[in-house]
């Protein structure tokens, strides 16, 4: 699958026009100011999973609960590059999606464990949260749904002639639905401003690429003979992921049409917390946490780049911790929700 | 013998079109295949073919003439050898058993149907066509009351738009959308490629985004196509995200049986859609109802599924028209009672309401038995209190509808009956309904198929207790 390389993007990174700028809870407002930032939030992501793994353990979150771990560096990167108003979407494996969107760690956690703090009142779970102040449309729980719902907020975006972007995520195993290639041929046909981003972690459930996909070049070119252009990416590389994020949003906002965004990355945990991943080996798993991972790879850099010290280092471990223990608390602190929820929501009044 | 070339119909159920134009004059030579003419309904112009070789003799119809019965002679065809005596024979206007047939321009099924559908079955006279309205009134077309409710919400709302198959430059599969493109644009009426999922799905995220779509489909059957978009995406979304999204979008388009399409283009989506927590579900009669409850569905900050049907597209009602009309609007989850009666409540929707006041008429004119009929309209929410209400009066209950009776509305309607309105029961309530099998094609099969009048008429007489 070919990558490209990725070029130190800080220059070319767009800075959001508006002001103010997404909220200090996001990651949209360091575009352009350092890896530190980048590293912050890959780790929130990532110790908020690990902790939403020890809390399903411990029978305090239930059903379905899909983990992040490993693709950090894709939703961190892509945010980066987008403006206040940019909207996203994605499948049911969200919760890293939410928190780089900006929005509170405590309410994904509550609607983990189904609680009246959470996102959607506890109504929704893991799969399903949004969050209109913070543009995010979801959570879809069944594969490929959301690649036509967000090339509609594309469309809703254009026909308003607002210049905002809609980012929509999907999964290497969505990538053969028949809505995908719908989506992708309107989208080219109208011109729709859409970012779409193939994360391809290598297994749709327990089965690998190869056993399910009729191969030939990379995923970034199914949308070809609809006229959309794409590209493969490091997803492990957060910097990769921000520099052609910025490039490819930037090319949509000029009303250049969609595209393709295929990030090469993997997923550490099981396909849901209740996958005992056996299709793949121990030291396939080992193997990449060891050379590509996007949290050590970050580190790794801002070290070299003299950007943080150990103490430091340390401080930032120290405050995402307590923010993930203060979410895992308050998420088993707020009460269910009341019996009366159970029939609200139906229907606007 | 001389060829007679006869008027040809569209559908099985054309009378009688307008002969637009000629394109041959007496005494051209003709080859089997030319087109000689032309011929129109207010939906589509088709060509009318020569089937053998000849010499034009005489044309018996003048160009532009409207209303020409199908089957009557149009002009006859002298054969090789045969001179213009041979016309002499042939009296003007009796047919004398000749050939005709009608250009085979081949297009999809959906658009050579032109079902003009008549006289359903129903007396028109009696269903109070504008409900409430107290001003102004003209008779339209179902087709064109739905269109004009289209246009007068996106006059209202700019962000209220049309997208679908064939809704824009062919003017909608059944010209419902007629005119829309011309007066609001390509940006707001879209024609989208045949790929259901992909643009029922576009429609729910434009509404995601803040926008108010109307989503047609060319026939609910391709619906099943994007069900899961209507359930999933839209039906579900308010609630699964503790009130954030509304979802406020139209599904419409025409459902259950037409006539003669055959099983997967032939099928009742009610009961399928009513099931569903999330969604808004409507089924309209009358014109004026088309129209209000279309107006209704399009305001409404939920997802409605507007469930049309296309034997009713060319009969005429009564619509409000005139100064505040456009305001004119009928609520959603409102039934409404078409004919007073005292001895049996009959329900029914959609095209079943016109069966079912024909059965009240028969029913009174010949076992003297008067029957209330209840124009559902909304399916869900279902107007209880109506049905109830109604029952309490008659204490008998005959539910029609098109669509299966298995987990049917008649069904639920049956449900209720029996949880909320026990005692007032007289007699078990009746379930008239589609049979239980795919819809045949075959003309006899299809019409045992469906209810029929005297289908509703039995059962009502049977909850009579009269002797059948």
């Amino acid at each position: 699958m070919a990558e490209k390389k990725a070029k130190k993007g800080k220059g070319s990174l767009k800075k959001g026009k508006g002001s103010p700028k997404r909220g200090s809870e996001g990651v949209g407002d360091v575009c352009d100011s350092d890896l530190l930032s980048y590293y912050k939030m890959m780790l929130l992501i990532r110790r908020f999973e690990e902790r939403a793994g020890q809390l399903y353990g411990m029978g305090l979150i239930g059903g379905f609960c899909h983990l992040y771990i490993g693709q950090e560096a894709i939703v961190v990167g892509m945010q980066s590059s987008l403006e206040d108003g940019d909207q996203v979407i994605t499948s049911y494996r969200d919760h890293g999606h939410m928190l780089a969107c900006g929005m509170d760690p405590r309410g994904v956690m509550a609607e983990l464990t189904g609680r009246e703090g959470g996102y959607s009142k506890g109504k929704g779970g893991s799969m399903h949260m949004f969050s209109r102040e913070k543009n995010f449309f979801g959570g879809h729980g069944i594969v490929g749904a959301q690649v036509p719902l967000g090339t509609g907020l594309g469309f809703a975006n254009r026909y308003r002639g607002e210049d905002r972007v809609s980012v929509v995520y999907f999964g290497d195993g969505a990538v053969n639905q028949g809505q995908v290639y719908e989506s992708f041929n309107m989208a080219g046909l109208w011109n729709l401003p859409v970012v779409y981003v193939i994360e391809n972690n290598k297994y749709g459930m327990g089965t690998s690429v190869e056993r399910v996909m009729s191969l030939r070049g990379g995923l970034y070119e199914r949308g070809v003979h609809f006229g959309i252009e794409g590209e493969g990416v490091d997803g492990m590389d957060v910097e990769a992921v921000a520099e052609a994020g910025c490039r490819a949003v930037k090319r949509c906002r000029a009303g250049e049409g969609p595209y393709i965004l295929e990030m090469n990355t993997y997923r550490y945990r099981g396909h849901s917390m209740s996958d005992p991943a056996k299709y793949r080996t121990k030291e396939e798993v080992a193997e990449v946490r060891k050379k590509r991972d996007p949290i050590e790879k970050c580190l790794q850099r801002m070290r070299e780049r003299g950007l943080v010290d150990d103490a430091e280092i340390k401080e930032i471990d120290k405050a995402i911790k307590a923010r993930v223990s203060d979410s895992a608390s308050f998420a088993q602190e707020s009460p269910e929700p009341s019996i009366e929820e159970l029939y609200t929501d139906v229907y606007v009044e | 013998m001389a060829i007679e070339i006869l008027m040809p119909a569209l559908s099985p159920t054309m009378t009688e079109g307008t002969l637009s134009r000629w394109l041959v004059k007496e005494g051209d030579e003709v080859k089997g295949g030319d087109v000689v003419a032309e011929i129109e309904t207010d939906k589509a112009t088709m060509e009318v073919e020569s089937v053998d070789d000849g010499v034009v003799g005489r044309l018996e119809v003048e160009a532009g003439k409207e209303g020409v019965k199908v089957n009557s002679r149009i002009a006859i065809l002298l054969e090789e050898g045969e001179g213009s005596e041979v016309l002499d024979g042939y009296s003007s206007g009796s047919v004398n058993g000749g050939v005709q047939v009608v250009a085979g321009v081949v297009r999809k099924e959906e658009e050579v149907v032109e079902w003009e559908s008549g006289v359903v079955g129903g007396d028109a006279a009696t269903v109070e066509d504008a409900g409430e309205w107290e001003g102004e009134t003209k008779m339209v077309s179902v087709r064109e009351a739905l269109r004009d409710a289209m246009a007068e919400e996106m006059r209202r709302d700019g962000d209220v738009f049309l997208m679908g198959e064939e809704v824009g430059q062919y003017q909608g599969a059944y010209k419902v959308s007629q005119g829309l493109l011309e007066e609001f644009g390509e940006r707001r009426v879209i024609d989208t490629p045949i790929t259901e999922s992909g643009f029922a799905g576009l429609g729910v995220g434009a509404a995601y985004g803040g926008l108010r779509p109307i989503v047609e489909f060319m026939t609910f059957n391709f619906a099943m196509q994007a069900i899961d978009h209507i359930l999933n995406s839209a039906a579900k979304t308010l609630y699964m995200s503790g009130g954030q999204m509304s979802v406020p979008i139209v599904f419409r388009g025409p459902n259950g049986a037409a006539s003669r399409v055959a099983a997967q283009h032939s099928q009742c989506y009610a009961s399928w859609y009513a099931h569903c927590p999330g969604l808004k579900v409507v089924s309209p009669y009358s014109g004026s109802d088309a129209k209000g409850l279309l107006k209704s569905a399009i305001r409404d900050m939920n997802p409605v599924v507007f469930l049309e049907n296309e034997l009713l597209y060319g009969q005429e009602f009564e619509v409000p028209s005139g100064e505040g009309s456009e305001d004119y609007v009928v609520p959603l989850g409102k039934a409404r009672v078409v004919r007073q009666g005292s001895d049996v409540t009959i329900t029914a929707f959609s095209r079943m309401v016109g069966v079912a006041l024909a059965a009240a008429l028969e029913l009174s004119e010949q076992e003297g038995i008067e029957a209330e009929v209840i124009d559902l309209r909304s399916l869900r929410p279902l107007d209880r209190a109506a049905i109830l209400g109604s029952l309490a009066k008659t204490n008998r209950l005959v539910s029609v509808e098109e669509g299966w009776s298995f987990a049917g509305i008649g069904s639920e309607i049956a449900g209720i009956v029996m949880e909320e309105g026990f005692d007032d029961l007289d007699a078990p309530v009746m379930r008239v309904s589609g049979k239980d099998v795919p819809l045949p094609y075959a003309a006899n099969l299809e019409s045992l198929a469906l209810p029929r009048t005297e289908d509703v008429v039995r059962a009502a007489k049977k909850v009579c207790y009269r002797e059948l």
